[in-house]
């Protein structure tokens, strides 16, 4: 059952029914309510004896906020848990860089919050897309979070009675947003990073900095371990363990330019991906409507500006194509501020892929502001209380914004534009966060469990936490006690082959010695899926895509100069091996975006949308997780689906007019 | 614009490392200082020699990564600016621009511009933490935190952790970093119960670690690109002393 | 799993510390400050003529005399100084040897950001004032480096040493690296004692700055008297 990608209409193959990885959420709480679900199927899982933690090893991949937290408490239980990152250490991980806060139901506004209001906004945000019972238990955990936060010295901001602050955010209607300043991330991940220097020093942890997973170790069927390559000597080893957990983060910079930071990849789970785990949902990105826009071609990363800046800053373009006068110069009745006119009920305010895929819009027509025509202006002239307050509101973001542009944005408009920024696919885990391969569990964004189609602002560091604090350190134990796991041999050919495969990319990569940098491949692929996978797709787009992609992969292995040697620090190398991975993962978002014929949260086909030019579902086809089976490159994924039913939240329109 | 760069390049750690010159052309001002290096490894790596190395992740001045001594100042001429958020447009035709490591025996050279900064992360596991295990947390208002201490804390607790602060001090000293940790947690409430065990600790791991002394001479915090200030020092030496003459 | 230090490894972990030698220094340093404030209010008792200022300097024999036997408590004083001396050079020493072995390799281009020139002289600063200590006591207590010394005739050794105008440039060009060891000295000992503040900051330099003008002008006054001809 092999067919290649390019030679046929639907370059994929669904899976007959009966065949392939059952996929169900593996709940262990028959008869029970949402409400309950999650104590209940905590007690049905298995234990394991305090005194024999210590001799189950636990190999942790990545040490963000995910990662991080769960090494840490894996670590305060007693495993001996190894942990990995590319970083050159454990606080630098992407997670750092979310400003806006993290969302909790704890109703300290009294504002009519509850864990199920939270649940509820969140599998609506996610246009139905998501699993109800993990979205459920991530609003349950959201309260403990902040707990636990508070209590490693997280300064989250205060009010002058000592409580803690909480603000609105990303167009809730609720103050549930929990924050510090602009760097509720950086915050965050350094109470997680604190809880694991603390296993460190106590000898728990065993951390490997500068250490890159390049390929998983499944040994009879289970997840064994990982085989690593050590970032400045370029020795490539394997390390060992009962169960391997996956915390890598996401794959936005498939796009090249996206707000993730560098060295953000894919290469962890899409080795997995490859050696068994199904990936899920590949094409739900998200793209934020307010990043400071490319200023040339040497541009190699955007930066995010805070949604915040909506609240009092109004969002238009000029009327006329081709406009090149100065904003100042446009009198106001040839201005078109379009967000205000399309949606007259939430204005400036309406949500991220709405408010995206408008900029885009208005771009397209060529009414674009800026270099290259790829921009809006984001106006503070007629804000109220005038300069003053907007700088004591969003002084840091201004000065950040003149820091990168050069320009003042109190004299002249900021310009904006839509930006990849995260991405909800990603592997598919059942409940208890464990991929189709046994043993390897997957958390945070690198999984694809809570956000459905589109995330919520300030819940992806809800769910990273969630993961990493409470849900591994349960289910992981309930996996280590559950089975006989006897010890792995490094001459086991599984082993063998794992580290031969990684060395030999290794060699293959450094032997191509062709003509283009690697960055000049990743630019190209990160074009090609921008103009057809990005901010809306079409089926003819996303077929040429599918037929480029390909070309352009084989020309990659061809003409690639990845200049020195693997014994070195050798970032080209680095790339090079992700850069890889992302030709063949990008081609599966495509695959996924072109069998999803519908609309849905940050997955827009323009073939499917209402008369008014808003996403149209189709829940009679599509309301499943779309988990997609390996079967070699080039060739035709299989789709093996997970109905998704809704049984507290009903699916309805959005509509934001 | 025009520029000749004087970089540091150094093959390995442990052998010799000197200066090389570059002259690059077509450089915008709206590019940032590391894409500008961008641009000068691209083309090395077409002419067969090998690029640059200088470390770098986030490029948004958040996660620490980068860092590098331009012109003598560490992350360049911008105040509270990394070298990521640094652009071109600050510097002019024609310049000629050092680039160097950090340089302090704590942080070996690993390659041209990338050091080793584990001691760091040495400090922090020696006390940069509260003992609360998951699960162990009281509910999060069962302690009320004064909003000008957790300002205070929230100031000391943007520290990055890149490493600036030790490229500038003429000592090498680490005691700015060591003190913003240990300010971070000792203006919290959560923080006192291990307050004076967790500074002396800090303190002789910094020391351990083979960093210089503080002589108060304050290039630390005039190079921060998060400006934490001096006076987390004062309060570190102030713990110090009640943790030999009260505690 | 804790990591706590225990409580009895504290202070002897302390002082040990960079920062506990640091603060050796401090209280060392600010002994000596008491010491040079007050010599130098009774050397301007020299303005007030060789009778007075030689009785001055015989008083200061008969200090807490009779509760101390005549002369002791000058001795006295002078060993706390001389170990207070000791102790703050062992500490310095020891630092700035750290601190060399802190960056082994030098940068080829450095820039100043903010540090001002006294807070980054104090270590030759030093040096240079322990020379002149050498100096100063051969020169006009003990007498061997002073052609016309004459025991207990302290205005006439003065003048018979500092009217050769290059003793009193160097003397000056001395006061002058005491001047600045105070300006940094003084403040940075009271940022290591951890009395600095916010708030108290700026006031704190002000007061260091004043300090050590005072004092320069106060020692610098005596020389330059000699030197325009002031012979009481």
């Amino acid at each position: 059952m092999t067919q290649t990608i390019t030679e046929t209409e639907n370059p994929w193959i669904d899976a007959p029914s009966g065949t392939g990885p059952v996929l169900t959420a593996n709940v262990k709480a028959d008869g029970k309510t949402i409400e309950e679900m999650w104590d209940a199927h905590r007690f049905s899982l298995k234990l394991v004896n305090p005194a024999n933690k210590r001799k189950h090893t636990i190999i942790m991949v990545g040490t963000g906020l995910a990662g991080g937290a769960a090494a840490a408490s894996l670590g305060e239980l007693g495993y001996h848990v190894k942990a990995f990152c590319y970083q050159d250490s454990p606080r630098r991980a992407h997670s750092i860089a979310a400003q806006g806060g993290i969302n909790a139901a704890k109703n300290y506004r009294n504002d009519g919050d509850s864990v199920f209001r939270l649940f509820y906004d969140t599998v609506k945000g996610g246009d139905f897309r998501a699993r109800e019972a993990n979205v459920y238990r991530l609003a349950q955990l959201s309260v403990d979070i902040i707990d636990q936060c508070v209590a490693q010295g997280v300064p989250f901001a205060r009010e002058y009675g000592g409580l803690i602050d909480t603000r609105s955010f990303g167009g809730a209607q609720l103050s549930r947003t929990f924050y510090a300043r602009g760097q509720t991330g950086q915050q965050l991940l350094l109470g997680a990073y604190s809880a694991l220097c603390r296993q460190i020093d106590a000898g728990t942890v065993e951390m490997h900095p500068r250490t890159e997973m390049l390929e998983v170790i499944v040994v009879d069927g289970r997840a064994r371990g990982i085989v690593v390559r050590d970032m400045i000597s370029g020795a490539i080893s394997s390390h060992f363990g009962d169960a391997v957990v996956l915390g890598t983060g996401g794959y936005s910079n498939v796009f090249f330019l996206s707000t993730n930071a560098k060295g953000c990849n894919t290469t962890a789970i899409w080795r997995a991906h490859r050696k068994g785990a199904l990936f899920a949902n590949p094409c739900f990105t998200q793209i934020h409507p307010t990043c400071i826009p490319v200023a040339g071609d040497h541009q190699s990363k955007l930066t995010l500006m805070s949604e915040s800046l909506r609240n009092d800053g109004r969002v238009w373009v000029p009327k006329q194509g081709d406009d090149t006068r100065a904003p100042d110069q446009i009198p106001e009745d040839e201005r078109d501020y379009y967000l205000e006119r399309m949606y007259p009920a939430f204005g400036n305010l309406v949500p991220r892929d709405i408010a995206s895929r408008a900029a885009k819009r208005v771009c397209d027509e060529g009414r674009g502001v800026g270099p290259g025509g790829l921009g809006v202006y984001l106006d503070f002239s007629k804000a109220q209380g005038g300069p003053a307050a907007i700088n004591a509101k969003y002084g840091n973001l201004f000065d950040m914004y003149e820091r990168i542009t050069g320009e003042n944005p109190y004299e002249v408009p900021m310009r904006i534009y839509p930006a990849v920024h995260y991405t909800m696919g990603g592997l598919w885990v059942d409940y208890n966060l464990m991929s189709t391969i046994p043993g390897l569990f997957v958390a945070g964004e690198a999984n694809f469990s809570d956000h459905g189609a589109n995330r919520l602002g300030a819940s992806a560091l809800m769910q990273g936490l969630a993961d990493g604090y409470f849900i591994l350190p349960a289910t992981l134990t309930d996996y280590i006690g559950a089975n006989t796991l006897p010890p792995v041999s490094a001459d086991h050919p599984a082993v063998r082959e794992a580290e031969a495969s990684v060395n030999e990319r290794v060699q293959r990569l450094l032997d191509v010695n062709g003509t283009r940098t690697v960055d000049s491949f990743h630019r190209e692929l990160g074009q090609v899926m921008w103009d057809y996978c990005g901010m809306s797709r079409n089926g003819e787009g996303l077929r040429k895509a599918i037929n480029r992609i390909p070309e352009l992969r084989a020309e990659f292995w061809d003409n690639v100069k990845v200049p020195g040697i693997n014994e070195d620090l050798n970032q080209s190398l680095e790339k090079a091996g992700r850069v890889a991975d992302f030709f063949e993962l990008a081609e599966l978002m495509c695959i996924d975006a072109l069998h999803r014929n519908e609309s849905c949260g940050g997955h827009f086909r323009e073939e499917y949308q209402t008369p008014e030019g808003e996403a149209r579902r189709d829940d009679d086809n599509y309301a499943y997780a779309a988990a997609w089976e390996f079967k070699g490159v080039g060739l035709a994924p299989v789709l093996h689906k997970e109905k998704l039913t809704f049984d507290y939240v009903h699916p309805a329109q959005r509509d934001y007019r | 614009m025009r520029l000749t760069l004087k970089v540091w390049r150094q093959p390995k750690g442990a052998t010799k490392g000197h200066f090389e010159t570059y002259e690059t052309d077509g450089v915008s001002p709206d590019m940032s200082f590391l894409e500008m290096l961008d641009v000068v490894n691209d083309r090395l790596t077409l002419d067969g020699q090998d690029p640059i190395a200088f470390d770098h992740d986030c490029r948004e001045g958040i996660c620490g990564t980068c860092g590098m001594v331009i012109n003598g100042v560490a992350h360049g001429p911008e105040r509270a600016t990394t070298a990521c958020q640094l652009h071109m447009r600050h510097f002019r035709d024609g310049d000629v621009i050092h680039i160097e490591p950090w340089r302090a025996a704590a942080f070996p050279v690993i390659k041209d511009l990338v050091v080793d900064r584990g001691a760091l992360d040495r400090i922090m596991e020696a006390g940069g933490f509260v003992t609360a295990p998951t699960g162990a947390a009281p509910e999060a208002h069962s302690t009320l935190v004064p909003k000008e201490a957790a300002d205070a804390a929230f100031e000391a607790a943007a520290c990055i952790q890149c490493g600036a602060c030790v490229a500038a001090c003429p000592n090498a000293s680490a005691m700015l970093f060591t003190a913003a940790k240990v300010a971070h947690l000792s203006r919290l409430p959560q923080g006192q119960p291990e307050r004076y065990g967790r500074v002396v600790k800090m303190v002789a791991t910094h020391d351990a670690a083979g960093f210089g002394n503080c002589t108060n001479i304050g290039e630390c915090a005039a190079v921060c690109p998060k400006e934490i200030k001096l006076d987390t020092i004062t309060a570190l030496n102030r713990d110090v002393i009640s943790s030999t003459l009260f505690q | 799993m804790t990591t706590t230090l225990a409580r009895s490894g504290r202070r002897p972990a302390a002082l040990r510390s960079t920062v506990g030698r640091k603060q050796l220094m401090a209280v060392t340093g600010v002994l000596w400050f008491g010491f040079v404030f007050l010599h130098m209010v009774g050397m301007l008792k020299f303005f007030t003529g060789p009778e007075s200022f030689d009785h001055y300097s015989h008083w200061l024999r008969t200090l807490f005399s009779p509760l101390f036997p005549h002369g002791w408590f000058l001795w006295l004083q002078r060993g706390g100084l001389t170990v207070a001396l000791l102790l703050h050079i062992w500490a310095a020493t020891s630092l700035t040897r750290q601190s060399r072995r802190a960056r082994p390799v030098r940068y080829a281009r450095t820039t100043n950001v903010q540090a001002t020139y006294a807070s980054r002289t104090m270590r030759w600063g030093g040096v240079i004032i322990l020379l002149f200590i050498v100096y100063h006591l051969l020169d006009l207590s003990m007498g061997p480096a002073n052609p016309g010394y004459v025991r207990g005739e302290v205005f006439r050794n003065t003048v018979a040493s500092l009217e050769r105008w290059p003793v009193a440039i160097a003397y000056l060009l001395a006061v002058g690296a005491v001047c600045l060891h105070l300006y940094h000295g003084v403040w940075s000992a009271l940022q290591t004692m951890g009395a600095n503040s916010p708030k108290r900051d700026a006031m704190i330099r002000r007061v260091s700055k004043t300090v050590g003008l005072l004092v320069f002008v106060g020692f610098a006054s005596v020389p330059v008297a000699i030197l325009l001809g002031y012979r009481g």
